[in-house]
């Protein structure tokens, strides 16, 4: 045994314990939990059932067509993107530079990440879906375009990470940017929205019927998309945490 | 007690630049802390003087609890190290003036040309910073550093890259601060300049203190040989 | 001596030092310059739709060669680690803030003027009508852009992507301020007078005010070690 990590242990810890920090509280458990396999089969299989409704289940919209089954999930991943992926990662920014614990920045950095996926596909299924009902890609839509400025920022957010290695530095500096970047989103689609009022598009974003059971499987599919988010966030934010502790245990035992 | 320090660690994403280094100083005391490069002397000076804060452990300095009362400690603590924080593109005049007004120096005009005629550099206070010499660039920094009479004192290292001319002045500047009344803490590598003017004597080994004593109660001509055998034992090769 | 005094003071060490060299102002004129030209190539001139896309080129122009200055400011600051040295004073740092937003303030604004000159010549502008309106535009979207982008250099600085990750944070953030400034400018440039674009400018107001508070407030952590 090391006589140095002997003499380390604050407080006198067990042998071959490791040395905890004031700055870390003491790391989940790494097995799985059942909540956390509970929460994995609920999203799967609800977002399992969420397709099913979309794609079979709902009655076809009178005026687009099967192209709207596409919102089903468009819609949802919005949602999950500008709503809770993005806001977590200003509160986790916020909550990290008053108590400089790294596992908040952890979940900001998870959060992110998650937020530019769900973006991504918010992009991504937007102009599917405009292409046939509106014969344009992109029609410069307040909110899409929006979150196109929203995929920027993030991605920002995520190579500024990327260019950091310590630990506080890279937490204390993307807290800065998510932070400012998170209070311009609403700026950014005001400033938009009177854009596209004064120069009104040729297509608005609405101009769909939905009855009740559509409404039905937006719901559902809302809310699997979000339980998806969260459970991915846990998986991601699991990771994260392990390999801090193993960067920890390594840096103990002087392997390099 | 001028400098209060228990238990401190310093991390830098998973690596303990300082572990559990406790250090005592009076007030009016001259400590000089050798040590090799990778000791942590550099980190243990930037948290004693506001520039990093701890991660772990109590840190007083001048009666100021370090990090939440560093605001308060600033006014009162000079820094020379081996950077100048000199802008190069003002003059030796204007680089004082302006700290001098950050430190809210009064008087600051007589005090600025007392000072750079103390470090000898009175003939060259309207030419630009980028045009001195290393030396010179250091004894304005040392300029610098006393503008606003500091009662504590830092020194990382402060000979480095210093011709004879600056070294000299710098020991005469040192032997004017070491009143009784100014705390001054010092690291360097060279033994004979380190053991010249201070009052203690510590070695800073990967981390921590491992040797502490008055400079009266040890052998000067031995203690080359002490400070070999502190480094040898904890030295490894790989850290 | 109040503290809006000691920013002014590090502001005005700041444009010392630029004076010196010049080479920051020159830089960034000479590429303001060069984004309206070449913009100028890419488009034909005497075109019925000039009018729409003329603001646009003005305001990359002045986003692009803006961002060269504001990684001047804090770049000087890490020679001689002079930074640290005023982290050191006994200066809180929201002064130490507002004293380089002053001085990219002004850098900025210089070059905007100087570069809206060149614009006008080009493109045949009556500066007579426009100048007060357009001076108005140009002060509200300089406040925002340094106030943000300050902030953004101070993080970027110590970063070894450093002038690309400047860009890459700051334009997003941006688009509120580009989009008011240049819808603005071009109905002020129709001959439409100041209040028809009066929802713009409240725009602007708002953005300053917002993100000078913010920028303000996080500043400390940006520069902490």
């Amino acid at each position: 045994m090391e006589h140095d990590t002997q003499a380390a242990v604050a407080g006198g810890g067990s042998s071959g314990g490791g040395v905890t920090t004031a700055t870390t509280p003491p790391l989940p458990d790494s097995g799985r939990t059942l909540w956390f396999d509970i929460l994995g089969v609920a999203a799967i299989v609800s977002v399992l059932v969420a397709l099913y409704g979309a794609i079979v289940w709902a009655p076809t919209e009178a005026v687009m067509g099967h192209v709207q089954r596409i919102f089903y999930f468009h819609m949802p991943s919005a949602w999950v993107a500008l709503g809770p992926a993005f806001t977590i990662v200003f509160i986790c920014s916020i909550v990290y530079l008053v108590k400089k614990d790294l596992r908040y920045d952890r979940i900001a950095g998870a959060s992110a990440e998650l937020g530019v996926l769900f973006t991504t596909i918010t992009l991504l299924t937007g102009p599917l879906w405009a292409k046939p009902i509106w014969g344009a890609y992109w029609t410069w839509d307040p909110r899409l375009t929006t979150t196109l400025v929203l995929w920027f920022i993030y991605v920002a957010y995520l190579m500024l990470r990327s260019s950091i290695t310590e630990g506080h530095r890279r937490a204390r500096l993307s807290a800065v940017f998510g932070i400012v970047g998170w209070i311009d989103v609403p700026i950014v689609f005001m400033s938009i929205r009177w854009w596209r009022t004064i120069h009104p598009t040729l297509v608005t974003g609405e101009g769909m019927n939905l009855d009740s059971s559509m409404q039905a499987v937006l719901l559902f599919s809302l809310g699997a998309i979000t339980l998806l988010y969260v459970f991915l966030l846990v998986v991601r934010v699991r990771q994260l945490d392990m390999g801090s502790r193993i960067d920890r245990l390594r840096q103990q035992f002087h392997l390099r | 007690m001028a400098i209060r320090v228990k238990g401190l660690w310093k991390y830098f994403d998973h690596f303990p630049a300082i572990r559990g280094l406790d250090v005592e100083l009076e007030l009016g005391r001259f400590l000089t802390v050798f040590g090799p490069n990778g000791a942590g002397k550099t980190t243990l000076i930037k948290v004693l003087s506001t520039q990093i804060g701890p991660s772990q452990g109590q840190v007083e300095v001048g009666g100021c609890v370090l990090p939440g009362q560093a605001d308060r400690l600033r006014r009162r603590v000079g820094v020379i190290s081996h950077n100048t924080y000199l802008y190069p593109n003002l003059t030796a005049r204007e680089n004082l003036t302006f700290f001098g007004r950050m430190y809210r120096v009064p008087d600051l005009e007589e005090r600025i040309k007392m000072l750079l005629e103390e470090v000898g550099l009175s003939g060259r206070r309207d030419d630009l910073v980028r045009t001195y010499s290393r030396g010179m660039q250091q004894r304005l920094s040392i300029a610098r550093a006393l503008l606003h009479d500091p009662d504590i004192m830092f020194l990382d290292e402060p000979y480095t890259g210093l011709d004879q001319h600056a070294s000299r002045m710098l020991r005469d500047v040192l032997k004017t601060l070491h009143t009784g009344e100014r705390t001054l803490v010092m690291t360097t590598h060279n033994i004979e300049q380190g053991l010249e003017m201070c009052d203690e004597v510590a070695i800073q080994v990967r981390g921590r203190l491992v040797f502490r004593e008055n400079v009266a109660a040890i052998d000067r001509a031995a203690f080359e040989q002490t400070y070999f055998d502190h480094v040898g034992k904890d030295f490894r090769w790989d850290s | 001596m109040g503290f809006l005094s000691q920013a002014w003071i590090i502001a005005r060490k700041d444009i010392i030092g630029e004076l010196r060299t010049r080479e920051t102002i020159l830089s960034m004129l000479l590429f303001g310059f060069l984004v309206i030209l070449i913009f100028n190539f890419g488009i034909e001139p005497g075109l019925r739709e000039e009018n729409l896309v003329k603001p646009g080129v003005l305001w990359a122009a002045f986003t692009f060669a803006g961002i060269l200055g504001l990684n001047r400011s804090f770049i000087a600051e890490k020679e001689n680690d002079c930074l640290q040295g005023l982290l050191l004073c006994p200066v809180d740092r929201s002064v130490i803030y507002l004293g380089k937003f002053f001085g990219n303030f002004i850098f900025t604004l210089s070059m905007g003027l100087v570069v809206f000159l060149f614009f006008s010549v080009l493109y045949n502008v009556n500066l007579a009508q426009v100048a007060l309106p357009l001076g108005a535009i140009l002060v509200l979207a300089t406040i925002g852009f340094a106030a943000v982008g300050t902030l953004f250099a101070a993080v970027s600085v110590g970063l070894k992507t450093r002038d690309v990750i400047l860009s890459i944070l700051l334009f997003p953030v941006m688009v509120p301020v580009v989009l008011a400034a240049a819808k603005s400018s071009g109905r002020v440039l129709d001959g439409v007078p100041l209040a028809g674009a009066g929802l713009w400018l409240a725009l602007l107001v708002v953005y300053d005010v917002i993100f000078l508070t913010v920028s303000i407030m996080l500043f400390d952590y940006a520069v902490e070690e």
